[in-house]
C-alpha cells in the first residue's frame, strides 16, 4: 500500500506539472484526468475505495468530460498554442509559485512539528452512509435542495 | 495452482475467454443478423463461417496503420487503447462463478459506473484528435449521450444495491438465491437495459457513429489495429453490459441444478448478447434530440421513481 | 402514461418478436457459385445478334440501337453484299460501359440485338470487355423464332423479287392500262 500511495502521488505529481506546461489546451485536460485518477487511487491507498471511486465517477469521469465538451465547441487552434507558449513566461508564474511555495513551507512545518496520525483507516461505504444520513442529514438534505434547484433552473434555460 | 478469486490461472482464463468471445461475436452477430433477416451470413471460411474471425483479424492486423497528418498525434494514439482497457477492467469485477473472477470488490457497481464513465473518453479524444467535422460531430453526440446515460444507469442500479445491502456484486448475486431482482426491479432492469445499450452505443443507439449521417463518427479516420481497438471494444461493451444484467437482475450464476454455475451464467449472458443483435436486427436509430429528451423527461423521473418506491417497500418490509 | 408505455415498450416489444420469428422463415440467398440461380427469361444480361431462321445474320446495319444507346457503347459500319442485303461491317460492343438497359433491343426494327439472361461476363482486363461481332453473333434465332426480316420487307434481294415477300402484293405495273 505505502508503494501504491508514492507511486500515485508521483504520477500526481508530474501530471499536474505537466498540466500546467502543456500548450495544448486537450493534452492538458489529459494529464488533468490522469492527476485526478491517481489522487483516486491515493484515496484508495489511504483505506477510502468510497471516497476514491467518486473521485473517479464524479471528477474524473463526469466534470472532465464536460471540459472536454466545451473544448470540442471552442475550435482551438495554432494561435491559441502559441498564445500558450507566450504566457510561459517568468515574470507571470514566479508570482503564483511563491504564494504557492509559503504554503508548501506552512504544510511541512505543520507535518513536521505536530505530531498528526496518519495511518490509514479503512473506511467503508456503510460508515459514510451512517454519517451522511445521521448526524449531516440537514447539509445533505441541503445539497440535494440546491442540486434539484441546479436541475429544474438549467432545464428553463435550455427550454427557451 | 487452485482455480480461485485472483489467482493467475482464474485472470488469464478470463482474460482469455473474454477476448475470444469479444473477437467471436463478430461472426455470432453477421450469422444472426443474418438469420434474422433471412439471409445465410458469413459461412464460406471454415465450418459454418467460424474461421471468418480469423480472416478478419489477419486483415485487419495487416492494414496499413495510418495516422492522417493532421490529426493530434498523442490524443489520436491514445484513445482506442482506452476503450479496450477500461472495459477490460471492468470485467475485473464481475462474479463469473463461486471461485471465478479477478477481485472481490467491496465497490464493484461503483467500479463499473466508474469504468464506464472513463470509455467516454475514448470516443471524445478520437473524434476530437482526429480533426475532421464528421469525427468531430461523432464525438459532441457521444459525449452527451454517454454523460447522460451514465446519470440513469447509476440510479436505476440503486435501486437493486438498496434490495441486496451491497455494493458487492457477488453479495448482490447471493442475495438473489431466493428470488431474482428481475422481479420487484423490472422498471430498473428495463432503464439499465436502455443505458446500456446507450453507454456502449450499439443500435439503435448508435448515434454517435450513425453511418447513414455521419461517415462512421468518431473512428472515421481511424484504420487499421486502432479501428480493430474501437470495434473490439463495442464488442467487449455488449458482453460486459449482458454480463452485469444477469448479475444484477437474473441471478448471476445461480440456476435450477443441472448444469454447473459457470454454465448457467454463461447461457444467460448468451440470452442477452443475442437480444442485443436482435435489437439491432429490429429497432431504428431514434433521432438525437429524441435520444436525450427520452432519457431526461422520462427515463430520468422513472428511475428516481423506482429507486423512492424501492426505498419505501425496503421500509415497509423492515417494518419502520 | 399506459398510452404511452404502450406506444414505447409495447411497439418496440412486437418488432422485435416479429423479427424473431424472421428466424424461422426461409432463408432468400441463393449459394451462387454452388447453385445457380434461376434467370427470368427476359432478364436484362448479355448481348447477343441473332440470325434469322435461314440462317443470315439479322442485323441489317441500321445504326438505331447505336442512336439508342443511351451511354454510346454500340458501333458499327454498315455494308451491303452482292445480293443486295445490308449487314454491318463491324459490330462492336463495350461491356465495360453498357449499363443493359435494353433500349438497342427496343429499338431494334428486324430483332437482331437481343438481351439473354447470362450475366457471367466479369473480365481481369478491360479490354477484353469489347465484344466483336464473331463473339456477338449466335447460330440461333434468340427469342423470336420465326421472324425474318427480308421475308416481309419489300426489299429486293437475290432470291426474292419485288413482290415476293410474305403478305405483298404484287408490284403495280405502271405501264398497264388495266385495273
Amino acid at each position: 500500500m505505502i508503494f501504491l500511495f508514492y507511486t500515485a502521488a508521483i504520477v500526481a505529481l508530474i501530471a499536474t506539472i505537466a498540466v500546467i506546461i502543456s500548450t495544448n489546451v486537450v493534452h492538458a485536460l489529459v494529464y488533468l484526468i490522469i492527476s485526478l485518477l491517481s489522487v483516486a487511487v491515493i484515496f484508495f491507498a489511504l483505506g477510502a475505495p468510497f471516497a476514491a471511486m467518486l473521485e473517479a465517477i464524479v471528477y474524473a469521469g463526469a466534470i472532465m468530460v464536460l471540459f472536454l465538451f466545451v473544448m470540442m465547441m471552442l475550435n482551438l487552434g495554432q494561435t491559441t498554442q502559441d498564445e500558450e507558449k507566450e504566457w510561459m513566461q517568468p515574470r507571470l508564474w514566479i508570482g503564483p509559485v511563491t504564494l504557492v511555495a509559503l504554503l508548501l513551507v506552512q504544510m511541512t512545518n505543520v507535518l513536521l512539528t505536530q505530531d498528526v496520525d496518519l495511518r490509514p483507516i479503512e473506511v467503508g461505504v456503510l460508515e459514510i452512509s451512517v454519517l451522511l444520513f445521521g448526524p449531516w442529514l440537514l447539509a445533505v438534505e441541503l445539497a440535494s435542495m440546491l442540486l434539484l434547484a441546479g436541475l429544474v433552473a438549467a432545464y428553463h434555460l435550455a427550454k427557451k | 495452482m487452485r482455480f480461485e478469486v485472483g489467482s493467475a490461472l482464474s485472470i488469464g482464463a478470463i482474460l482469455f475467454t473474454v477476448i475470444i468471445v469479444a473477437a467471436m461475436l463478430i461472426w455470432v452477430e453477421r450469422r444472426l443478423l443474418g438469420l434474422w433477416q433471412e439471409r445465410l451470413g458469413p459461412n464460406r471460411v471454415g465450418p459454418f463461417g467460424l474461421l471468418q474471425v480469423v480472416a478478419d483479424m489477419i486483415k485487419i492486423f495487416t492494414k496499413e496503420d495510418w495516422v492522417p497528418p493532421f490529426a493530434d498525434k498523442f490524443s489520436f494514439i491514445l484513445a482506442p487503447p482506452i476503450i479496450m482497457v477500461v472495459i477490460l477492467l471492468s470485467f475485473s469485477v464481475i462474479p463469473f462463478a463461486p471461485g471465478v473472477g479477478v477481485i472481490d470488490s467491496d465497490i464493484g457497481v461503483l467500479f463499473v459506473l466508474a469504468m464506464a464513465s472513463l470509455g467516454a473518453y475514448s470516443v471524445m479524444l478520437g473524434g476530437l484528435s482526429s480533426n475532421n467535422k464528421y469525427a468531430l460531430l461523432g464525438s459532441l453526440r457521444a459525449a452527451a449521450q454517454m454523460v447522460s446515460y451514465e446519470v440513469f444507469m447509476g440510479i436505476s442500479l440503486l435501486g437493486v444495491v438498496a434490495l441486496a445491502g451491497s455494493f458487492n456484486l457477488r453479495e448482490i448475486v447471493l442475495a438473489q438465491s431466493d428470488g431474482w431482482f428481475i422481479i420487484p426491479q423490472f422498471v430498473g432492469f428495463v432503464i439499465f437495459l436502455i443505458a446500456g445499450i446507450a453507454e456502449s452505443h450499439r443500435l439503435p443507439f448508435d448515434i454517435p457513429e450513425a453511418e447513414q449521417e455521419i461517415v462512421a463518427g468518431y473512428h472515421t479516420e481511424y484504420s487499421g489495429m486502432k479501428f480493430g481497438m474501437f470495434f473490439v471494444g463495442e464488442y467487449l461493451g455488449v458482453v460486459l453490459v449482458s454480463s452485469l444484467l444477469v448479475v444484477l437482475f437474473f441471478g448471476g450464476w445461480l440456476g435450477p441444478g443441472f448444469f454447473p454455475p459457470i454454465v448457467w451464467f454463461v447461457l444467460k449472458t448468451a440470452f442477452f448478447i443475442a437480444l442485443f443483435i436482435l435489437l439491432r436486427a429490429a429497432i431504428p436509430r431514434p433521432r438525437y434530440d429524441q435520444l436525450m429528451n427520452y432519457g431526461w423527461l422520462f427515463l430520468l423521473p422513472l428511475s428516481l421513481l423506482n429507486l423512492v418506491l424501492t426505498g419505501a417497500y425496503i421500509l415497509w418490509q423492515e417494518g419502520i | 402514461m399506459l398510452r404511452l408505455i404502450k406506444d414505447t415498450l409495447g411497439s418496440q416489444c412486437v418488432t422485435l418478436w416479429r423479427v424473431f420469428m424472421h428466424a424461422f422463415a426461409k432463408t432468400d440467398t441463393v449459394e451462387y457459385p454452388d447453385v445457380q440461380p434461376q434467370m427470368a427469361a427476359r432478364w436484362r444480361g448479355r448481348i447477343i445478334l441473332s440470325r434469322d431462321p435461314d440462317g443470315e445474320e439479322r442485323c441489317v446495319a441500321c445504326n438505331l440501337c447505336a442512336v439508342a444507346c443511351p451511354v454510346d457503347c454500340i458501333a458499327l459500319q454498315k455494308a451491303e453484299d452482292e445480293e443486295g442485303r445490308w449487314y454491318p461491317e463491324f459490330f462492336r460492343i463495350n461491356f465495360s460501359r453498357c449499363i443493359m438497359c435494353g433500349f438497342c433491343e427496343e429499338a431494334c426494327p428486324t430483332n437482331a440485338i437481343q438481351l439473354t439472361p447470362d450475366f457471367e461476363m466479369a473480365e481481369y482486363v478491360r479490354q477484353d470487355m469489347v465484344w466483336e461481332k464473331e463473339d456477338l453473333l449466335i447460330n440461333g434465332t434468340g427469342k423470336y423464332h420465326d421472324y425474318n426480316f427480308y421475308r416481309i420487307a419489300g426489299k429486293k434481294i437475290a432470291g426474292k423479287d419485288k413482290g415476293e415477300a410474305r403478305n405483298e402484293d404484287a408490284p403495280v405495273n405502271l405501264r398497264s392500262l388495266l385495273p
